[in-house]
């Protein structure tokens, strides 16, 4: 059963709408991120969901129970801030007591509620101290402490970790993720990273200007995504996009020629369109080879490369112009300058309309 | 004590007073002369009895007449030097003086009287506090009570003043409704009515609420001041709203998030503006003046006022006061003036 029903969830500011009717059903228990880019309204819908801030219309729904009237407190829900938001002048123990207080729970409760969790969080040295004498990964501990001893249904983290540096994200991403296995609570996590979201995900919501592009678990947004956005948006490095036009769709072989005359071929059983649409090619940087100019797909002119060492990135630009990323394992001797050619992986290529920019991948929506 | 004094003894010159040495210390000794002088003169003057106030031209040091009591006068009586004439060197006591004659006896022969030229005398005079002054004060005026009149408005005025200022303040800042600029609009408007000008329409509104001539009368209308809650706001905008947020979803009631989150986090700007109300309370006079006509009620700015008659004013009394009256406002300054700067540079306030 679903925990948190979205239905037709719309906000506006005046004229501006800023959430476009928002659909969205999360099961119990699972880890929802959020992603998208910054302004397309992810903050807002979990604002939205936490009570916060008002819908305009729509329905949201907790347990069965729709809540749209419902203030914040009464909705059973936590939430960790972006700047963690930690009272300033109360120590760690007092941020931590101070929604228990609230809710009336006897004093030695309390305490043994904080305790728990300072253990379980490893804070317990920190409890005396103000927040301005914590270092930010310690912050940002407390923060989530804060939420964990209300023991509520729903977590909601809005970017809890964009201002950690890059290190100390990775930690506590793995935290995060294992209070989560550990607790089964549901939890809704906004991120523009979507490193983050892939890695910390049961379900991802792409959103874009305050619509939700695709709602999937993380490899089938990966692997299917419905459309162009989509695609561009989720896997690092991004993937590759060539203009062009279905050329012909004979023996089972669907062939596309790019705007610069280059023919790209692959299976036609996979797609549905028609001999002279506009299509955009979608090919992942890792799906891709380099080899001789006379076979390869399409040429690439080398502007840089990168040397991971174990793994090689080559970056250029088609004859379109379209900047290209091919993903290399091993180390590569391409100078910036040289031409090369670049062969696709046809199980893995993606077409798009050029329009509307949906997939046409058969069975897509 | 070493650091001090190495502190405050310090200059550019090594071993020697530099051109800048001078220059400096010439103007913060002129500077502190500038505002300590008239205090210490004050204080001084004080001490001094009503003849010596009066005396040209004056003294910095209260002194006094020294007298000598003798058998068969009630009262003390002056003594002099004789500088010149028929008892030149002698120590004489005056009784009386007639026109430009003394009439004077010596101390140790109470029955002789002596007839000496005034301009053959000299006062012989020591220095002397003259506290009855200060104790006059206690004892024949109702000093107790125009103190405890003023403690009583200025503690109260402040308090009021303090939470009506920062609930508005809270609003203001934290919440949005229509017409919030507006009513910020209003109450800064305000600034630009001079006091003068709302003066007798405040005292109909105070007399109508039968709040003439009692201390209420001067606490309410004060309530509320424009400075203040613009002062407040402007430190609340810069709390962050993620903070009430987070207190919202910690099930903390608007009233609460009020006291346990805005409050304590606007303390340096509440410390000012507390600072600043004790002093404007403390030290008015006008509207006290208006208010209050009973003697009993009086505030004491207006029993220093009644110390100046129309005909005659008691100076010793009157500057004894005023030092009494200064003292309070001194202590909370020196106490809490660290808060003042630190406050205010952190609002942006005046």
């Amino acid at each position: 059963m679903s925990q948190l029903v979205l239905r037709d969830v719309r906000k506006s500011y005046g004229d501006l709408d800023v959430i476009k009717g928002v659909d969205l059903d999360i099961a119990k228990g699972d880890f929802c991120v959020f992603v998208g880019p910054s302004g397309c309204g992810k903050s807002t819908l979990l604002r939205m969901i936490s009570g916060l801030e008002k819908i305009t219309s729509g329905t949201i729904s907790i347990e069965g129970r729709v809540v749209n009237d419902l203030p914040a407190a009464d909705r059973g829900l936590a939430m960790v801030f972006q700047s963690y938001a930690l009272y300033p002048h109360m120590s760690v123990r007092q941020n931590l007591s101070f929604g228990l207080e609230n809710m009336r729970l006897p004093k030695a409760e309390i305490d043994a509620k904080i305790d728990q969790v300072a253990k379980m969080l490893q804070i317990e040295q920190l409890l005396d101290r103000k927040p301005k004498a914590l270092s930010g990964g310690q912050r940002q501990r407390v923060a989530i402490g804060r939420a964990v001893v209300r023991e509520p249904t729903v977590f909601l983290f809005d970017e809890p970790l964009s201002n950690l540096d890059a290190e100390l994200r990775v930690d506590m991403r793995g935290e995060i993720a294992s209070l989560h296995r550990r607790l089964g609570n549901t939890m809704i996590y906004v991120t523009h990273d979507q490193v983050e979201a892939m890695t910390m995900a049961d379900k991802i919501a792409v959103l874009r200007l305050g619509e939700v592009e695709q709602f999937g678990a993380p490899l089938e947004i990966y692997n299917n995504p419905c459309n162009i956005f989509v695609a561009g948006f989720i896997g690092s490095p991004r993937m590759n996009f060539v203009e062009g036009r279905v050329d012909s769709i004979a023996d089972g072989t669907l062939t596309v020629l790019t705007t610069t005359d280059e023919r790209i071929t692959m299976a036609a059983d996979r797609f549905d369109t028609n001999v002279g649409e506009g299509v955009t090619v979608g090919i992942r940087p890792n799906h891709m080879s380099v080899t001789d100019l006379a076979t390869a797909d399409f040429k690439v002119n080398v502007r840089d490369t990168e040397q991971l060492g174990g793994e090689s990135f080559v970056y250029g630009k088609t004859g379109q112009g379209a900047a290209i990323t091919v993903h290399l394992s091993g180390q590569t001797r391409f100078e910036p300058g040289s031409e090369i050619g670049a062969k696709l992986d046809s199980e893995h290529i993606h077409l798009f309309a050029t329009g509307t920019g949906l997939s046409l991948r058969k069975g897509a929506v | 004590m070493a650091n001090v004094i190495s502190f405050l003894t310090r200059t550019r010159g090594i071993g020697k007073l530099h051109w800048t040495d001078w220059l400096t210390y010439g103007y913060l000794f002129l500077g502190v002369l500038l505002m300590f002088l008239p205090v210490i003169w004050l204080g001084l003057s004080s001490f001094k009895t009503e003849a010596e106030l009066e005396r040209f031209p004056p003294r910095i040091i209260p002194m006094q007449q020294e007298t000598i009591i003798v058998e068969g006068y009630d009262e003390p009586l002056p003594l002099y030097e004789i500088v010149s004439g028929e008892f030149e060197g002698e120590t004489l006591a005056q009784i009386r003086r007639v026109g430009l004659v003394a009439q004077m006896i010596r101390p140790d022969n109470p029955d002789e009287r002596l007839k000496v030229d005034i301009n053959d005398r000299q006062a012989i005079e020591k220095f002397a506090l003259a506290t009855e002054n200060y104790s006059e004060l206690f004892d024949r005026f109702n000093f107790f009570k125009f103190f405890w009149n003023s403690v009583f408005i200025t503690s109260v005025a402040t308090m009021i003043m303090l939470t009506v200022n920062s609930m508005a303040a809270f609003a203001l800042s934290k919440y949005q409704f229509t017409g919030r600029m507006v009513v910020l609009g209003l109450v800064i408007g305000t600034l630009m009515i001079p006091q003068t000008v709302v003066l007798v329409p405040l005292f109909l509104i105070t007399k109508e609420l039968n709040m003439a001539d009692s201390l209420w009368g001067v606490i309410i209308p004060g309530a509320a001041t424009p400075t203040g809650v613009f002062l407040l706001r402007q430190y609340m905008l810069t709390i962050p709203d993620e903070i009430l947020d987070a207190a919202r979803m910690d099930k903390a009631s608007e009233w609460k998030i009020f006291w346990r989150i805005i409050v304590p986090l606007s303390a340096p700007a509440i410390a000012v503006l507390a600072i600043l109300a004790i002093m404007w309370r403390w030290n008015d006079f006008l509207w006290p003046l208006i208010v209050l006509s009973s003697n009993d009620n009086f505030t004491l700015q207006l029993a220093l006022n009644s110390f100046q008659g129309e005909m005659n004013t008691q100076w010793s009394n009157l500057l004894a006061m005023t030092m009494l009256v200064l003292l309070p406002i001194a202590c909370v300054f020196v106490f809490l003036q660290k808060y003042i700067a630190t406050g205010i540079a952190s609002t942006g306030g005046k």
